[in-house]
């Protein structure tokens, strides 16, 4: 079978998947008792194999096999998490990632049994089998009602676990008055199977030509979607005898079995069980559906009470997912796009949006103000303005997809430095634009290992200093405006300055006089240049001199910008801003000796006329007091090489630029008015120039550059 | 290198025939994407002075370069007929160069070539890769390469 276009969907699950997997055996380690948790784990585990098995990955089918039996004896209870049993389920966590990337990029799994896992795996399983097997047994029974009351509710096979609601209740009273028999059927689907849905879908369509399905478990919904196991349950209504019935089924090539009985469920509610009924019935879905589970092999004597307790997983599987009924609909709702067509999306967005600012342009120079033009092109501007937003918005992810995986990497650092530390995330749900995220990883990948490595001190010595053995780190993430800001924050040593200082004099960066008259944020600031570590050790984690300098050229080419707070003793905080989103913005167009420029609206506070009479000097720099605020002035025409045209007498246009808590102001020759433009890239030959960060298309066609006012500040 | 001259004989090379002054120069005519008449050019600050800005062509915004600076000669005079001509090549981003005219298109063969040592300190011979004889005028050809690597 060809299975290559299901790939993709593949590669994304598993990855849902693994992720999940390793947040919940981070848990999982917390709380090794979480019944939750455990299941949580068993099901993506056991959907991973499913996956892998039908993509005819085998390699890594068979060690989620040996990962999801492991699960299934925790579950059961007849093993106990510990520290040792953890580390093992990452490694495999680990080489079940590994194939998936082999997967990814070569389509085949590569040729890693990842033998040492497997056994320390089955090492595991088989501690646990030396442990006397009467104990899980003897519980399991307590257990099983309580988990699945359904089947206990008289008839006599699975099917019997079916609730019926309301509607499917009456239906099933309409069949009984239309003198219709009314069956409970349990489907077995070969354990080989690999298209399940579409086995189950023929059987759904050989039973129809019979009669009609009215109910089913799990939902019929759950069943296309391949949400069973092995087994599926249905109730159905029909004038033919059950043999037509069980053999049509029969007849669906990859079915193993097909039992029935006359459906109880109808008539009275949950009349006593019949013991041997129900033993005789459940005797064969068991040996079928688990023939290696271990269980199945005890003495004949436990063999009923050990079938009994299995029964509790085996339900308690199907039940889940009817749980989820509710929150099905949403997640139904939603639709996988590829990240190229939704680029194409915004890239015709843009066009729109530049032929709407010329529309504008030409009508204004038209003058054709009347005949209700005017309200039109209003009427334009807020749909395409609305249309903007609505694909931004679809473009929007949280950075949960990245900084899910940190705790896990925080805990593995923690392990293999000795050193005790805890990592605390909020705003995980913030949003970003798609390809911001995508590029946002490695970066905070860095600035946490940056400071779990060097930030946080050794246990003793942060005992020494009176703060807590265990280092904390954090990550917090926000909506400041148009801007996201993603703080990294610890409470480690800090940055030592004055060695820093040192350093940079030692690799000749500045020299002493340089140095000493530098304050502390320059200083702090060289940690970003290339190849300039200040690590005593250089270790496997960081230290090598790459990274922040990575961080920050990462940072600035998604137009961020990356800022570092220090105080020896107490910690360090790095805080990343990031733009919402990289393509269209809201700008003031001004006009600065004759050329028009764009300020993005989202770095400008106010705008202010100022008289030439109100500038101040202060150290030989141009400032003006502004409602008790001092505010540097920054004569654009000079900035941008160019001169200015107005009356140098009159009243000055200033446009008071913000960055942070950091205020300028720009003194421009006139201002245009807002409009909404988009950012075009000027390429490599033209960013050499740091504070203009790309340009835009007006109206008539003419490219204006766009002042990137956090540079100037 | 890309565009390095072949060694194959009867190989026919088509070039772009450029005025800069009373020169002429060639431009093979695979790296270019389109010639376009001269239009308004923003000037971008604190860039090389060869750089004379950036265009929209087609909703993209391009680099402006001047040939004449970048070669170390006058500046340029912009009359009808000068032109921009959109340089494509693998190896770097798209570009848009400045010239005086163009004049036509020439086929060129290889025994049509001749491959001189040039000094590659002076302004013509800096980004030259050969000389051709067409009709009755010499064409230095240009290598665009070489041109564009330093920027």
């Amino acid at each position: 079978m060809d299975v290559s276009q299901y790939l993709d969907i593949f590669l994304d699950e598993s990855k849902e998947h693994l992720q999940n997997l390793n947040t919940s055996v981070l848990n999982l380690e917390q709380d090794p008792e979480n019944p939750e948790t455990i299941s949580e784990i068993f099901r993506a585990a056991h959907t991973l194999k499913g996956m892998a098995g039908t993509m005819g990955y085998k390699r890594m089918q068979t060690l989620t096999h040996d990962m999801e039996n492991v699960f299934s004896e925790v579950r059961e209870g007849n093993l106990k998490v510990n520290a040792a049993m953890v580390d093992v389920l990452f490694r495999c966590l680990d080489a079940i990632e590994e194939y998936v990337t082999t997967i990814q990029e070569t389509a085949d799994e590569g040729d890693n049994d990842n033998e040492p896992i497997i056994k320390e795996l089955n090492a595991i399983l088989e501690n646990k089998g030396a442990e006397p097997e009467s104990a899980p047994a003897a519980e399991a029974p307590a257990a099983a009602p309580e988990a699945a009351p359904a089947a206990d509710g008289g008839g006599s096979g699975a099917w019997d676990a079916i609730e019926l609601n309301e509607e499917e209740q009456k239906a099933l009273e309409d069949a009984m008055t239309a003198n219709k028999k009314i069956y409970g059927v349990t489907v077995y689907v070969q354990e080989s199977c690999l298209l399940k849905a579409a086995r189950a879908f023929l059987v759904f369509k050989a039973i129809e030509e019979h009669g009609e399905i009215v109910a089913a478990n799990p939902s019929t919904q759950d069943i296309e979607d391949e949400k069973f196991e092995l087994e599926f349950s249905l109730v159905i209504a029909t004038e033919a005898p059950l043999d037509t019935i069980l053999s049509a089924i029969k007849s669906v090539s990859e079915i193993a079995d097909a039992k029935g009985a006359p459906f109880a469920g109808a008539a009275a509610p949950a009349p006593e069980p019949v013991p041997e009924k129900k033993e005789k019935a459940k005797k064969a879905p068991k040996a079928e559906a688990k023939p290696a589970e271990t269980t199945t092999a005890v003495a004949p004597v436990k063999n009923e009470v050990a079938k009994k307790a299995e029964k509790k997983p085996e339900k308690a599987a199907p039940a889940k997912p009817d749980a989820k009924k509710g929150t099905k609909p949403a997640v139904n709702r939603t639709v996988r796009v590829d990240i190229e067509k939704l680029d194409s999306l915004m890239n015709l967005v843009s066009e729109l949006i530049i032929a709407k600012n010329s529309l504008v342009s030409t009508a204004t120079s038209a003058g054709a103000s009347g005949n209700g033009l005017n309200e039109q092109i209003e009427y334009l501007e807020s749909v395409t303005t609305n249309l903007h937003e609505s694909v931004m918005k679809v473009r929007m992810v949280p950075i949960e997809s990245v900084v899910s995986k940190f705790p896990r990497m925080i805990r593995d650092i923690s392990k293999q430095l000795n050193k005790p530390m805890e990592l605390y995330m909020s705003g995980e749900e913030t949003e970003l634009d798609r390809t911001v995220v995508d590029e946002i990883g490695d970066p905070l990948m860095h600035m946490l290992r940056n400071s779990a490595d060097h930030g946080l001190e050794m246990p003793e010595e942060r005992i020494a200093k009176g703060k807590p053995e265990c280092g904390s780190i954090f990550l917090d993430a926000y909506q400041d405006g148009n801007n996201v800001v993603i703080e990294v924050r610890d409470d480690g040593n800090g940055i030592d300055v004055e060695r820093v200082r040192q350093k940079a004099i030692e690799r000749g960066v500045m020299t002493e006089e340089q140095a000493y008259a530098a304050d502390d944020s320059d200083i702090i600031n060289l940690l970003f240049m290339p190849s300039f570590s200040t690590a005593k050790q250089v270790s496997d984690l960081s230290g090598r001199g790459v990274g922040l300098d990575v961080v920050k050229s990462k940072i600035e080419a998604l137009s961020g910008e990356v800022d570092v707070k220090t105080k020896l003793g107490e910690g360090t905080t790095f805080t990343i801003r990031l733009p919402l989103t990289l393509a269209i913005i809201q700008a003031l167009m001004v006009v600065v000796g004759g050329e028009k420029y764009a300020i993005a609206l989202s770095g400008i506070q106010t705008i202010e006329n100022v008289s030439p009479k109100d500038i101040k000097t202060v150290e030989s720099k141009e400032v003006i007091n502004l409602r008790g605020t001092v505010i540097p002035l920054l004569r654009m025409d000079n900035i941008l090489e160019t001169e200015s045209k107005r009356n140098p007498g009159a009243d000055m246009v200033v446009v008071i630029a913000k960055k942070g808590d950091k205020l300028a102001g720009l003194i421009v020759d006139e201002l245009i008015g807002q409009q909404e433009i988009v950012i075009k890239s000027m390429g490599k030959y033209m960013n050499k120039c740091k504070f203009i960060s790309g340009a835009t298309i007006l109206g008539d066609g003419e490219v204006a550059l766009i002042i990137d006012s956090n540079a100037l500040i | 290198m890309a565009n390095e001259l072949s060694t194959n004989v009867n190989e026919i090379v088509q070039y772009i025939v450029i005025r800069i002054g009373d020169e002429q120069y060639g431009i093979d005519i695979k790296y270019i994407d389109n010639i376009v008449r001269m239009q308004q050019i923003t000037r971008v600050p604190q860039v090389p002075d060869y750089f004379k800005g950036v265009i929209n062509l087609r909703g993209e915004v391009l680099p402006v370069l001047s040939l004449r600076l970048k070669m170390g000669l006058q500046k340029d005079e912009i009359t009808k007929d000068t032109r921009i001509i959109i340089i494509k090549m693998e190896a770097h981003e798209a570009i848009g160069v400045l010239v005086d005219s163009v004049k036509e298109v020439v086929n060129l063969s290889t025994a049509e070539i001749e491959r001189v040592g040039f000094d590659r300190g002076e302004d013509r011979g800096a980004y030259a890769m050969g000389i051709g004889k067409h009709e009755d005028g010499l064409i230095t050809l240009l290598d665009m390469d070489l041109v564009l690597q330093g920027l």
